[in-house]
């Protein structure tokens, strides 16, 4: 009997995303030229573009399964992984390289402790992820923090506000 | 809605004499770098003040009441001092701003006409600067792509009507044929402001004679290069102006439909447009008959999703068109088949942004700044190293000695400078001697560089050459798309060599290689991306092979930057034979009596640094 509702439970969740994804084809259109924009509004819905949901915009929208799965691995905004609840990006640019911004990811890996590739804690509350240039290079080195610019970081400064941000994921 | 132009008109009339009735326009910057610093506090505070004490301009057309107005602008430019407030018509600039100085700024500038001393920018250890056009960043600036930037409230179609918006538009429409307009953007010389320098009349004249049911203006705003800045600030801070100049374009060539392309990183810049692009087609300035004309035009936003080589015509249109962002072999053009293999122009955010002022103002007052060949300004953004950074627009032709120390206050930190970077990766390197070289486009391809997008990323002597051309050839090679074999096996080739080269790995055979690829990838690439991509190199071994035969020869990095090949020595001066680094060194590297200065041997020593942690004295250098 459980098994059976969480069986239900599960579908009834997947029948809702895709419920969603029907939504925003719709209002975009199927058209091909929309494909990235629908795939970014699916992303910021559920911070990530999850494989079943990929083929199943496929066949809304009339497209190969490698059409879709080749967009969406082509262009760096999006991601086949599941983000943190916090995403922090480390602007390497030019002016940011200059001014020391290799030291500001390697304080934050060693902070958040990530180990090799991983870009995610294992508790899910942040992601870190290197930019080519955010464009702040006047306030080199650029640290964005959900959305938010912070120019001219040191570690120290970042310290401050990863205390903030983690504690405030903590309640 | 307007109706016609004459409604137009008659509706600046009124709002430039509403603009006469303000005794002091207070421009708080929200340019993205002063927004970081606090801008929106400020600005709000500011506003409170002044509308509590009664001191605000009415905002509505019909009463008279003169007054003081707070505007939110676009980025007004020197970035490194935001954020800034600049009160007019005294031409006070005050840097730093803080929320708590807003009061001080109400009694004094607002009410007094008298500036804040104590929030006065001085250059270089001169006494406080009073106007801001007399200080070294802003002195020798003109502006016409940003002649709006940090003037005007970019989130207002009626600021920019009072400040002359749509007056190319309606001068068109009352009598300009599409080929006078191309004939007077030929005249001025303009060229593509995006990196390739290509006349933009010549490319308009193209799509203008290419035959279609449907053509196509594009707006690039993938502003992708690192270290440029310029494009998001405009699109930031004058949206109007990228749209009056594509309508313009639109007409010229016979387009009923552009696209704006921005980059996904430029939230803010994709924000400032869309509400733009609303407020232009309810005032009856964008769709069909525009100002009761024949003329129809329909704008679209489109959000890139971070891809450098997007940034090139063709990925771009491929992007646009819902595919992977990869670039197609040119011919034919995109003028002759572009956008879903229509003719299309596109044209790079500054370049359009100009067009408004040439068609409004006449290609002689654009021939009358910069060069026979490179004539109009060019914006720049100034960053890495230099005292000032942010975005500056000069005349063409204007020496690197000027941009970098006059305006950009030299070096930071006393240190010497080394190079600039100009035009990102796809540009190349300049050295002391080059100071004097004239920026345009001529001259900057003679040594080596391009004018590029206009970024200039200046380094000091400790930032290492080699270094500096790996790290472009990594952002290359990791942004090339892999369709062409010259840049996607090239560039992952170059960048193995390099990084063994700056690992104090590398051989001479390395170099010759490395020597020999670089024209082939540059020769051989199907794109803009691979065609550019070995420049870092090509100039860095130009101007500083010195530095390359020090690594490969002599396994030493003359900056001290590169990590693997510094090697760590104990300063005789300094050096009070403790013994605690000798009893530390996990290789037994270190010797020497008791007190007496102690040594390590090079050969057994693993960098592991710690001996330097663990000295008392702070002997233990690096070399």
């Amino acid at each position: 009997m459980a098994a059976q509702s969480a069986v239900a439970k599960a579908d009834g969740h997947v029948m809702r995303r895709f419920a969603r994804v029907n939504e925003i084809v719709q209002r975009h259109g199927a058209e091909r030229g929309n494909l990235i924009a629908i795939l970014q509004e699916i992303q910021a819905e559920f911070r990530y573009l999850p494989q079943e949901i990929l083929t199943y915009v496929a066949t809304v929208m009339d497209l190969s399964p490698a059409t879709v799965d080749g967009v969406a691995t082509f262009y760096a905004q999006f991601s086949m992984e599941p983000k943190g609840k916090h995403v922090i990006k480390v602007c390497d640019g030019t002016a940011c390289h200059v001014r020391g911004s290799a030291g500001l990811k390697d304080y934050l890996r060693e902070r958040l402790g990530l180990s090799g590739e991983e870009q995610t804690t294992p508790d899910m509350q942040v992601t870190l992820e290197t930019v080519a240039c955010v464009g702040a290079c006047a306030l080199a080195p650029a640290v964005v923090i959900d959305d938010v610019v912070h120019g001219q970081q040191t570690p120290e400064s970042l310290a401050i506000i990863l205390d903030a941000l983690l504690k405030e994921g903590a309640h | 809605m307007f109706e016609n132009a004459t409604a137009l008109e008659t509706r600046r009339a009124a709002l430039q004499s509403a603009l006469g009735r303000e005794t002091c326009r207070v421009l708080v910057c929200g340019g993205l770098g002063c927004l970081a610093k606090g801008a929106q506090e400020v600005f709000e505070a500011i506003r409170t003040l002044v509308a509590e004490q009664g001191l605000a301009a009415a905002v509505e057309l019909a009463e008279h009441k003169p007054g003081a107005r707070v505007v939110k602008t676009g980025c007004a430019g020197l970035c490194e001092a935001g954020p800034i407030v600049v009160v007019q018509p005294h031409g006070y600039m005050f840097v730093r701003v803080k929320a708590e100085d807003a009061a001080e700024i109400v009694e004094q500038a607002v009410k007094a006409g008298q500036p804040v001393t104590r929030l006065l920018p001085s250059d270089n250890g001169s006494g406080p600067i009073v106007r801001m056009d007399e200080t070294a960043f802003y002195r020798k600036q003109h502006k016409i792509a940003l002649r709006n930037c940090g003037v005007v409230d970019p989130e207002s179609l009626d600021d920019y009507l009072a400040h002359d918006g749509y007056a190319a538009l309606t001068k068109v429409l009352a009598g300009m044929s599409p080929e006078q307009v191309i004939a007077e953007v030929e005249q001025s010389g303009l060229r593509g402001r995006g990196g390739a320098g290509f006349p933009t009349g010549r490319k308009w004249r193209f799509a203008a004679a290419a035959e279609g049911d449907q053509k196509y203006v594009i707006c690039n705003g993938d502003e992708g290069d690192p270290g440029a800045f310029m494009d998001r600030c405009v699109m930031e801070g004058d949206p109007f102006s990228v749209i009056e100049g594509m309508t313009l374009a639109g007409y010229a060539i016979g387009a009923s439909e552009g696209y704006i392309y921005v980059r996904a990183e430029y939230p803010l810049a994709v924000q400032r447009l869309r509400a733009a692009i609303k407020q232009a087609e309810a005032a009856g300035l964008l769709g069909k008959h525009i100002l009761g004309s024949e003329l129809t035009f329909r704008l679209h936003v489109k959000e890139g999703a971070g891809a450098f080589v997007c940034g090139e015509e063709s990925a771009l249109i491929a992007s646009i068109e819902g595919e992977r962002g990869m670039p197609r072999p040119k011919p034919p053009f995109p003028a002759q088949r572009g956008l879903w293999a229509k003719p299309t122009i596109i044209n790079n955010v500054e370049t359009l942004a100009n067009v408004p002022a040439i068609v409004a103002g006449g290609a002689d007052m654009f021939r009358s700044f910069g060069t026979e060949r490179s004539p109009g300004t060019k914006t720049f953004s100034l960053s890495g190293k230099v005292i000032n950074t942010g975005l500056v627009e000069v005349p063409l032709g204007t020496p690197l000695r000027t941009l970098i120390f006059e305006m950009g206050g030299g070096i930071r930190g006393g240190k010497a400078f080394k190079a600039v970077q100009i035009g990102g990766p796809s540009g190349g390197c300049l050295t002391s001697e080059h100071l004097d070289l004239p920026v345009d486009y001529e001259s900057l391809t003679a040594a080596g560089a391009i004018v590029g997008s206009g970024g200039l990323v200046v380094v000091d002597e400790a930032t290492c050459m080699i270094e500096m051309a790996r790290f472009f050839m990594e952002f290359t090679q990791s942004e090339s798309c892999g369709k062409c074999v010259p840049c996607r096996e090239g560039t992952k080739r170059m960048l193995e060599i390099l990084t063994r080269i700056t690992q104090g790995k590398g051989t001479m055979d390395d170099l010759a290689l490395l020597e020999e690829l670089a024209p082939i990838v540059k020769d051989a690439s199907l794109c803009g991306l691979g065609k550019t991509a070995p420049n870092p190199v090509l100039t860095t071994l130009r101007y500083f092979r010195h530095e390359y035969l020090a690594h490969i020869q002599e396994r030493r990095c003359p900056a001290g930057a590169c990590k693997a090949l510094l090697g760590y020595a104990i300063s005789p001066d300094l050096c009070r034979g403790c013994t605690k680094c000798a009893r530390v060194c996990p290789v037994g590297a270190i010797s020497g009596e008791i007190k007496q200065t102690h040594v390590i041997d090079a050969a057994k020593c693993i960098r592991c640094g710690a001996c330097k942690d663990a000295c008392p004295f702070k002997a233990v250098v690096l070399k």
